[in-house]
């Protein structure tokens, strides 16, 4: 059996981000960091992907996520990073394990469409929301991190690092699941329902696991990202939003924790790059990029990295 | 030996038509049954009732004196009875091995094991070994160790058929219900194949019930009969017995013949 080296390629990846940081100008930070928040929704998305299931409303817990930073720096004046991060992937956990009892009755289309309904519901209670700054959105508090307000010079070194090492923290947490008989039992899933209820297993309950572990990766990620950005809108909720998100979980593949990652900072690089060459039909070249993807590597990106076990 | 299955009673109907009608059977711990009947007769019923895939109308099932009528066929599994199926039932995208490590994996779960938080290789409940040498212990008690790698999906029908009940043995099962486990197979390997399962089982400890239409299989391999037909038991004995009992040979031994002699009447009258 091979080593895991996921592990020590995570710790790798922090202590770069940690070098390389101090020398990145402050947009090219930004841009990691939205990266590391969409990755975290992807990495939840990849959980599910495992089992058979697309979920087409994430950005259901996104927002959510996003929300809950925004609320608790409005009213209550919190503005510390990684509590804001905690409570958005709090809030997120608990939304979905109330919704997970409805969702993991249901597979394929009907969980992909079910999961699209229940996150335009929120979007369209924002948008008719005038507390929660319906269409304009709110503005959410500059972070601090444990009592301390950093300058405006390092606020982007500061808040990238720790979204890092949170990202981090997560993707073990998710490795180490996957390795457990629970998460081994997603592909089973996928493959065959019957047998895993005839081998003494639960697959709704196995689904509704996964279902909330997702949901609180994407709120972990849409806290990070309201903070972030400073600003937070329904569009968070937007099922253009969510889209992305499958988006990147393709373009990754679902072959290790850092995958949605990569997929992300890829995602943002073309975004990024086509949005320069051509900012009015910039979702064509995405589409483009998405078809190529498609077709040279159904696997995703990250099966670049493994070579192919011959079946 | 005691009892430790017992149906009473057992009614089932789709509609018009009666699956189960008054199933009464005590099973013998240690016991081989083999279930025989045409198709229709009523014996994959029974299997489905008894592993909770199917509610009987009426009547109850006591396991090892626990009622176990209308439980879901995981907390079934749970308690001991497991079942292979006539298709097999496989994790098609897996190998062999991972099949058997998915199996492994409920296994040490429901056993509260193997968790998030455990660490060190657990040892499996009931086969005394960390998971990957339980797994290779089966594939090897199977014949399955030559497959270990291949993916379920690639997998020739025979094998398919002894990875299906190899799966089975993972939970340590107290009750096996092999459901046709030689059908889709060769003549020339049915005995083989038979051998094979039977010697894996003895040496895991079950009880088994098999359905099968081979009588020659059912002669040799079973030490008592259940011939169904049209939902009922119309013979329990051993095979010598039950096989040469005058209903047993009309409707169900000689069922095939019996109907093409009707043919045959119809085409002369």
């Amino acid at each position: 059996m091979s080593r895991d080296r996921t592990p020590l390629v995570l710790g790798a990846i922090l202590a770069a981000i940690i070098v390389a940081g101090l020398f990145l100008p402050p947009w090219l930070l930004f841009i990691l960091t939205i990266g590391i928040a969409r990755g975290l929704v992807a990495l939840g998305l990849m959980l599910l992907l495992r089992a058979g299931l697309v979920s087409f409303g994430q950005a259901l817990y996104y927002c959510i996520g996003a929300y809950t930073a925004g609320a608790l720096g409005i009213r209550l004046g919190v503005s510390d990073l990684l509590l804001l991060m905690l409570a958005g992937a709090a809030v997120a956990a608990l939304t979905a394990w109330v919704l997970g009892f409805l969702l993991a009755r249901y597979r394929g289309i009907f969980f992909g469409l079910l999961s699209l309904a229940l996150s335009m519901i929120l979007y369209g209670l924002i948008v008719k929301n005038e507390a929660l700054g319906s269409t304009d959105g709110l503005n959410v508090l500059r972070s601090t991190l444990f009592g301390v307000r950093p300058s405006e010079g390092w606020l982007r070194y500061v808040v990238v690092v720790t979204a890092t090492a949170a990202a981090v923290i997560a993707a073990l947490l998710v490795h180490r699941y996957l390795s457990t008989p629970l998460g081994r039992l997603a592909p089973a899933i996928k493959d065959n329902e019957i047998r895993v209820e005839y081998m003494g297993a639960s697959a709704r309950h196995a689904i509704h696991v996964k279902y909330v572990i997702a949901a609180a990766l994407a709120g972990l990620g849409g806290a990070l990202a309201a903070t972030t950005v400073g600003h937070i809108d329904p569009e968070m909720a937007y099922w253009t939003t969510s889209g992305e998100f499958i988006f990147i979980t393709i373009l990754a593949g679902t072959g290790n924790v850092i995958a949605p990652f990569l997929g992300a900072m890829i995602f943002g690089a073309i975004h990024t790059v086509a949005y320069d060459l051509s900012p009015n039909t910039w979702q064509m070249s995405l589409g483009a990029a998405l078809l190529a993807l498609i077709v040279f590597l159904p696997d995703g990106v990250w099966s670049l990295f493994t070579r192919r076990k011959a079946a | 030996m005691g009892t430790i299955l017992d149906a009473r009673g057992l009614h089932k109907s789709f509609g018009a038509v009666t699956a189960a009608s008054d199933i009464n059977v005590a099973i013998q711990q240690d016991s081989v049954v083999g279930l025989i009947g045409t198709n229709g007769a009523g014996k994959t019923t029974f299997i489905n009732m008894i592993t909770g895939y199917l509610v009987p109308d009426r009547g109850h099932i006591h396991y090892e004196g626990r009622d176990i009528t209308g439980l879901a066929p995981r907390d079934i599994t749970r308690l001991g009875i497991c079942r292979s199926f006539q298709i097999p039932q496989l994790y098609a995208s897996l190998t062999a091995f991972e099949n058997m490590m998915v199996g492994i994996g409920v296994v040490l779960r429901n056993a509260g094991l193997g968790g998030f938080l455990s660490r060190g290789r657990p040892l499996v409940p009931g086969h005394d070994l960390p998971a990957e040498d339980a797994a290779e212990r089966i594939l090897d008690r199977f014949g399955l160790a030559q497959y270990r790698d291949k993916n379920a999906q690639v997998l020739p029908g025979g094998v398919r058929k002894l990875l299906d009940i190899a799966l089975t043995m993972v939970a340590k099962p107290k009750i096996l219900l092999l459901d046709e486990p030689t059908s889709g197979v060769s003549a020339e390997e049915k005995f083989a194949i038979m051998e094979m399962i039977m010697k894996a089982v003895r040496a895991e400890g079950a009880t088994v019930l098999f359905v099968e239409h081979d009588m020659e299989v059912v002669s040799r391999f079973a030490e008592r009969v259940l011939a169904f037909y049209d939902g009922r038991i119309i013979a329990d004995a051993p095979p010598d017995v039950a096989l040469n009992d005058p209903e047993v040979k009309r409707f169900v031994v000689g069922g095939e013949l019996h109907r093409i002699d009707e043919v045959q009447a119809k085409r002369h009258a």
